[in-house]
């Protein structure tokens, strides 16, 4: 079958079964590698996307429900002129990220999180930050959220 | 008498414009081999690590894979301060999978840690120790060992060596001596003629010169980026997506497989059949491996739809009626038998618990198999055409992963090239002797026309892991009227004896203890868990340990304090994490501290960890103090990182990560069964402090996670009065004892 849908702002049209993981889609048809493979059962978050503005597991997102909707991946954070979104800058002043390998999901959560409550509270972040990383960067990861939407750094840094 | 060689440190001239300073070469075909693949026609280079281009960019060719750990971003501050360098004209590189590349600083690391004589192994030559790493061969990433052995040991060496030759090329070409010359921004200078010549045009020269094989080495107050908190040039491809890893290969006309081998570790494949996979759209081929069965499609859905679809028999080998019970049972059994297998130790152990007027204390520790859980599961593509063989992925060690490949395939070693690519998380996992998906991928790609990329899936990732052992141990120790340990005895029994027990060792002042293994294996494989032995060992001393001050009725840091040598390095971390944490003053009610202090891969870590017990029993970590010595620091920012991610990891296994077995099959299948800590169960606050001392160089991949679990099973004894023993601690907190 085939589906239209618009990708970072591109009409894109995905063939596969109805049933194939908007993941897969992402990955394999367009070739747009940025959003990982972590479990396929929507428990680690590594695939997050969002739809229409909303952070959704694209490994259980079914093409098939996507006919007409906005996805927004990774490659699609940046500005058109390549400056990085403010959340991915403050990624990089915290230095977060170790292996790297959840951290697409992971800046896509922060983003939509971000785009819905403005400056999240401690509790809001724990409460939609479900993603897994197996590194332990959730402390850097709290702070660099703090960062992009100018709340005050807390205590997790250390004193080297 | 025979001939002692000797090794030196070996530049070579290249073609054009430059050359290449190599590692004290065992002999010119690796370092003709090193050179001839890591330098164009205009390039120069330093050894088989650094080069030095034309336009006088310093390019590092690292043995290691940065496995997230930012190994790439401290290597380059060791050489870029050696060789009074610019930060931006430095970049680093993954040396190929070559021999030539295997590392021989590594190996004399490696032999230094495992034999516990870092006298003896400096004796040896360089080019016994070269032919030790090529054989092994050695381009491994793991015991947190590329920054202390490769940097430390190697590279530094290396970049300084060169710079002597560059200095003494340019003294050459100007007619000055080389104590009139200063090196900066990548040129050699001669400030009282104002000439100077750039490095780009004294590598080639340079590189012919005999360099100098004990160059001095930067003194710490003359460090522009060692010590300081430079950020990680690994990081900006890491927030974008552009970041390659090996899941991320794509390859013309690629097919995708996926596998399931035999559930029962150590069964085959008997029967499947092949028609309900192949009615998949997408799914081309069922390939039937000895242990396995794969499904080839054009891509991962229908590969996995097609996998799921069939229902193949596996035999189990001889293991099914293997479980987590009769694993412990085994244990206590050849406890029983009470011969163990090896022991270790200092002094007269059972004197010590035998004798009168002391108070003998007794308790079983255990804990269960923990899977690795990186986040990217075995991603690997491999392509057969025309009698060669290339394999891509993220792995720990390149050559042992090319070396796989090489035996798997049955191919010349010519034939094979391993390709590395960014890993998504090893913590040991992706160390090629236990990777079964290598031998997959090379048969899958013997058997098509295509390239073919193997996923495994999480499901798989779980179920066929190289665990951390499970593992238990009774531990005895007798206390003395004085509140002192007489003798403290730890009967552990698991698959190794890690060396006579070299994570179990006490670094207490105690005048008898032994370590005594009793060997058990079961079908499980087991592997390297992000720091290895010191897990267990650092739960069962460091519980135990807390259990006897108790005992004594002493406070459990002044306890430990008393048993360790006065002044030294390991009270030294002990002090700093209890006056950081404030020990000893209020808490509020219902938390409770707990400390532990462990020393593994050189490194000594302590925590402290308030705690309390949620309503559902569950554990609830309020905040978290670490003190590390592990020498000088070369990183601070990424060296905080590390030993927070190990606090993190630590954390999670200790409160809620368990592989269980049933009828010799893993019970556990995806995240959902395998919890890892997430966001709003890591600690909000967590301080660490560094000692800086000036001891020699540990590691810190590894050594920020032990404590963990010990601190907290501590905390929540100070909190509920109930001594955990069995690990994870999920829903014992809350019972009393």
């Amino acid at each position: 079958m085939t589906i239209a849908a618009s990708v970072n702002g591109k009409a894109v049209t995905f063939e596969g079964e109805g049933d194939t993981p908007l993941l897969w889609a992402i990955r394999e048809e367009l070739g747009l590698t940025g959003t990982k493979f972590g479990c396929g059962i929507a428990a680690c978050g590594a695939c997050t996307v969002h739809i229409d503005g909303e952070a959704v597991r694209s490994c259980s997102m079914p093409i098939e429900m996507v006919a007409g909707k906005a996805i927004r991946t990774i490659e699609g954070l940046k500005k058109p002129d390549g400056t990085l979104h403010a959340v991915q800058q403050a990624w990089i002043a915290a230095q977060v990220p170790q292996c790297g390998y959840c951290q697409s999901g992971q800046i896509m959560a922060a983003v939509a999180l971000i785009e819905r409550t403005g400056q999240p509270s401690d509790a809001q972040v724990d409460e939609a930050m479900t993603n897994i990383c197996r590194c332990g960067t959730y402390p850097r990861i709290r702070e660099a959220i703090r960062t992009a939407t100018g709340q005050a750094a807390i205590a997790v840094q250390g004193d080297a | 008498m025979g001939v002692k060689r000797r090794a030196f440190l070996i530049g070579s001239a290249l073609v054009a414009g430059g050359g290449v300073f190599g590692i004290k070469w065992a002999d010119s075909s690796a370092r003709e081999r090193a050179t001839a693949l890591t330098t164009g026609a205009k390039d120069g280079s330093f050894g088989t690590w650094i080069k030095v281009g034309e336009d006088s960019r310093i390019t590092i060719y690292t043995p290691h894979i940065d496995i997230g750990t930012g190994t790439s971003t401290a290597l380059a501050q060791m050489v870029a301060d050696e060789l009074d360098a610019d930060w931006d004209k430095v970049s680093v590189e993954s040396a190929p999978a070559e021999t030539a590349f295997a590392n021989s600083t590594l190996g004399r690391g490696f032999l230094s840690d495992m034999s516990g004589k870092p006298g003896m192994v400096a004796a040896l030559p360089e080019s016994l120790l070269s032919l030790i790493a090529r054989a092994m061969p050695l381009q491994i990433t793991g015991g947190s060992s590329a920054v202390r052995f490769t940097g430390q040991m190697g590279m530094r060496v290396v970049a300084a060596a060169a710079r002597l030759a560059l200095v003494e090329e340019a003294a050459e070409k100007l007619g000055v001596p080389t104590g009139e010359l200063t090196t900066a921004g990548h040129a050699v200078r001669h400030a009282k003629s104002g000439k100077s010549l750039s490095y780009g045009e004294l590598a080639a020269g340079a590189a012919t010169r005999t360099l100098a094989e004990t160059p001095a080495l930067k003194a710490a107050k003359d460090y522009r980026f060692i010590g300081k908190p430079v950020p990680r040039i690994d990081i900006p491809a890491k927030v974008d997506g552009t970041a390659r890893y090996g899941i991320d290969v794509n390859l013309p006309d690629m097919r995708v497989a996926t596998v399931m081998a035999a559930p029962v570790r150590g069964g085959k494949l008997e029967s499947v059949d092949e028609k309900p996979a192949l009615a998949v759209k997408g799914v081309e081929k069922v390939v039937k491996l000895d242990d396995a069965v794969a499904v080839v499609a054009t891509g991962y859905w229908p590969a996995i739809k097609g996998l799921r679809s069939l229902s193949p028999r596996f035999s189990d080998g001889g293991n099914g009626s293997i479980s987590t019970a009769s694993i412990f049972a085994a244990h206590d059994a050849l406890r029983k038998g009470g011969d163990p297998g090896s022991s270790a130790g200092e002094g007269d152990v059972e004197a010590g618990l035998a004798a009168d007027g002391t108070k003998l204390i007794e308790a079983r520790y255990q804990v269960p198999f923990l899977h690795h859980a990186p986040m990217e599961p075995f991603a690997l593509v491999a392509q057969f055409k025309d009698g060669k063989l290339d394999v891509w992925g993220g792995l720990q060690d390149p050559l042992s992963s090319k070396m796989a490949a090489v035996k798997a395939s049955g191919l010349d070693e010519d034939a094979v090239t391993f390709h590395p690519l960014v890993l998504g998380g090893g913590f040991g996992r992706k160390l090629p002797m236990y990777i079964e998906a290598i031998p997959q991928v090379v048969a899958l790609a013997m058997d098509l026309p295509h390239p073919v990329k193997l996923i495994w899936s999480r499901e798989e990732e779980v179920a066929q892991g190289a665990y951390r052992a499970q593992a238990s141990s009774v531990m005895k120790a007798a206390l003395g009227k004085d509140g002192k340990i007489v003798a403290w005895q730890n009967n552990y029994a698991q698959p190794s004896d890690d060396g006579g027990g070299a994570a179990a060792k006490l670094f207490y002042t105690i005048p008898a203890f032994a370590q005594d293994h009793y060997k058990h294996v079961s079908n499980q494989t087991v592997g390297s868990w992000r720091s290895v032995n010191a897990t267990q060992h650092g739960f069962y001393n460091e519980s135990f340990i807390d259990e006897l001050a108790y005992a004594a009725g002493a406070d459990p840091y002044q306890f430990r304090r008393a048993h360790l040598a006065e002044g030294g390095r390991h009270q030294k971390v002990l002090d700093a994490v209890a006056k950081a944490a404030g020990w000893g003053t209020p808490l509020a009610d219902g938390h409770g501290r707990g400390i532990a202090i462990v020393e593994c891969f050189g490194t000594i870590c302590a925590h402290v960890i308030e705690a309390s017990v949620k309503a559902d029993g569950s554990p609830k970590v309020h905040a978290v103090w670490a003190a590390v010595d592990c020498g000088p620091v070369v990183n601070p920012g990424n060296a905080e990182a590390q030993v927070m991610g190990g606090i993190v990891m630590g954390l999670s296994a200790a409160i809620g990560e368990a592989i269980t077995l049933d009828k010799g099959a893993v019970q556990q299948t995806s995240f959902g069964d395998y919890p890892i800590l997430k966001m709003a169960d890591s600690p909000p606050t967590v301080r660490i402090e560094f000692l800086n001392s000036d001891a020699e160089m540990g590691g810190l991949g590894e050594p920020g996670l032990p404590p963990a679990a010990p601190a907290l099973a501590n905390a929540l004894f100070a909190v509920t009065g109930m001594r955990i023993r069995s690990l994870p601690l999920l829903n014992q907190a809350g019972a009393k004892a």
